[in-house]
């Protein structure tokens, strides 16, 4: 299983998720299905220094502090600190729900170089709508709050149907706000937003009106503010690749100290998931059976393996050919040469009726973590 | 844009250059991002940590290296490259 490279593959990119505990309730939300019951099973501050040094040491130049809220956890400000100590480049993800122009100033000291606050919707009413939280205004506060402390800012926007008209809107927000990045991130379909996609995915009409009107936007604002566009893959004929391949930039640690190539990978059935309490860092990435199971291309079944365009995708997502075709191993049924590329067409057909009968959204919450925990099981 | 023959400039102080021995070179790292560096760039870029004129890095870098020849005119491109990367930013008096 080994392959002969793994020393050449250099992780860049540390995700720490520290907690799954939330104060939103997004729909599209990509942590797991179970919540925990509580956080005792939480990796400790001295855990993910060790972490973070063997990371390091690996070469991972990049830390991304997620979650979950990574500021529900109190000792999140001093693991930036270490992090920046020992060279990593910190990027903090939040909501901005916990912060204060305090913790900004505490966060600025420890070393942040730059944070991302995500938006739910370009007014207070959608905001409030998808985040399950009336944040909007704090939101506000904080992104201005971040900017005045002269630390890079980006806004994230998740699109989906109910939302994707709004894209100027937020364009125009972010850029009086003085953001330096937009991402205008639409849902991709994992986790909570594969149980919500009949009412999150957009049309095709939708998507191409979004993008338009991003590059309107451009045109007629030449300023400093750099937007990036992330379409969503079920409208495209070739699948992307897992985090820029399986096991060759990122990875990722959960709170409890599961090590993964991407947030999605537990989902996979029949696979032993290393964690950072058994083993080194370093020895999960080069020698785990997880990191060597699709690295490469010598894993691939057919249509990929005798695919000409084999090493442009890579075969695409194994998490989303698992989801989609409860196979790992099988094409990205994105790719429109997978046999099974159907399941993407009946998805968009079945999202396209607006039913307002049918199933409402399932916010992410325990309740609902319970049900749908139990149709996964079920099925 | 930078203005390098009025402004002094240095490394955007939100970006970090460092070596980096596992990738054995040095990297600028910037939000979710990171460029590897030529030496060349190193060596420009390592004597803009603190705020300095463009006249006076070409000046230091020829004393440094006589013997090349368009050195003036490479360092200029690189400067305009670093700025229009957000690599330098300029410091106002």
């Amino acid at each position: 299983m080994l392959e002969d490279n793994n020393n050449d593959y250099i992780p860049m990119w540390l995700l720490a998720e520290l907690t799954y505990a939330c104060p939103l309730q997004c729909p599209y939300c990509s942590n797991p299905l179970s919540l925990p019951a509580g956080r005792k099973e939480e990796l400790t501050k001295e855990d993910w220094i060790r972490v973070m040094k063997e990371a390091r040491k690996l070469g991972a130049v990049q830390i991304g502090f997620s979650g979950g809220e990574p500021l529900v956890r109190k000792d999140c400000v001093d693991l930036i600190g270490t992090a920046n100590d020992l060279g990593f480049y910190c990027n903090l993800i939040t909501s901005a729900l916990p912060l204060t122009e305090k913790k900004i100033e505490e966060c600025k000291e420890a070393g942040i170089k730059h944070i991302q606050i995500s938006f739910q919707g370009s007014d207070k009413e959608t905001n409030a709508k998808f985040g399950g939280t009336d944040s909007f205004e704090h939101k506000l506060a904080m992104t201005k709050a971040v900017i005045d402390k002269e630390i890079p800012l980006g806004l994230n926007f998740v699109l989906h149907r109910q939302n994707i008209h709004q894209v100027t809107d937020f364009l125009m927000m972010a850029e009086n706000l003085g953001a330096e990045f937009v991402e205008l991130a639409n849902t991709q379909y994992y986790a909570w937003a594969l149980h919500n996609r009949d009412k999150l995915l957009p049309s095709q009409q939708q998507l191409i009106e979004a993008e338009n009107a991003t590059n309107r936007f451009r045109d007629q604002h030449k300023g400093n503010m750099n937007a990036i566009f992330v379409a969503p893959d079920y409208y495209e004929r070739r699948p992307k690749k897992c985090s820029a391949g399986w096991g060759t930039t990122f990875i990722t640690v959960t709170p409890e100290g599961d090590v993964l190539p991407c947030q999605s990978a537990k989902i996979i059935d029949g696979i032993e998931f290393p964690n950072v309490k058994d083993n080194s860092l370093g020895e999960i990435w080069q020698r785990s059976d997880l990191f060597n199971r699709f690295r490469g291309t010598s894993w691939m079944t057919e249509p990929c393996r005798s695919c000409p365009e084999k090493e442009q995708d890579l075969g695409g997502c194994r998490c989303q050919a698992f989801m989609l075709t409860g196979d790992a191993y099988a094409t990205d049924p994105i790719c429109d040469k997978s046999p099974q590329h159907d399941i993407i067409e009946k998805a968009i057909a079945s999202a396209q009726v607006d039913d307002e009968e049918a199933q409402p959204l399932y916010f992410r919450n325990t309740k609902n973590s319970k049900k749908l925990s139990a149709m996964e099981e079920g099925s | 844009m930078i203005d390098f023959d009025t402004k002094k400039f240095h490394i955007n102080p939100n970006y970090r250059l460092q070596f980096e021995e596992a990738q054995k070179c040095h990297v600028l790292l910037y939000p979710e991002g990171l460029v590897k560096l030529s030496d060349t760039a190193v060596e420009i870029l390592s004597r803009c940590k603190q705020a300095v004129h463009k006249k006076t890095l070409i000046e230091d870098l020829q004393k440094d290296y006589p013997e090349a020849e368009t050195l003036a005119a490479d360092v200029s491109d690189f400067l305009e490259h670093a700025a229009s990367e957000s690599w330098l930013v300029v410091v106002e008096d």
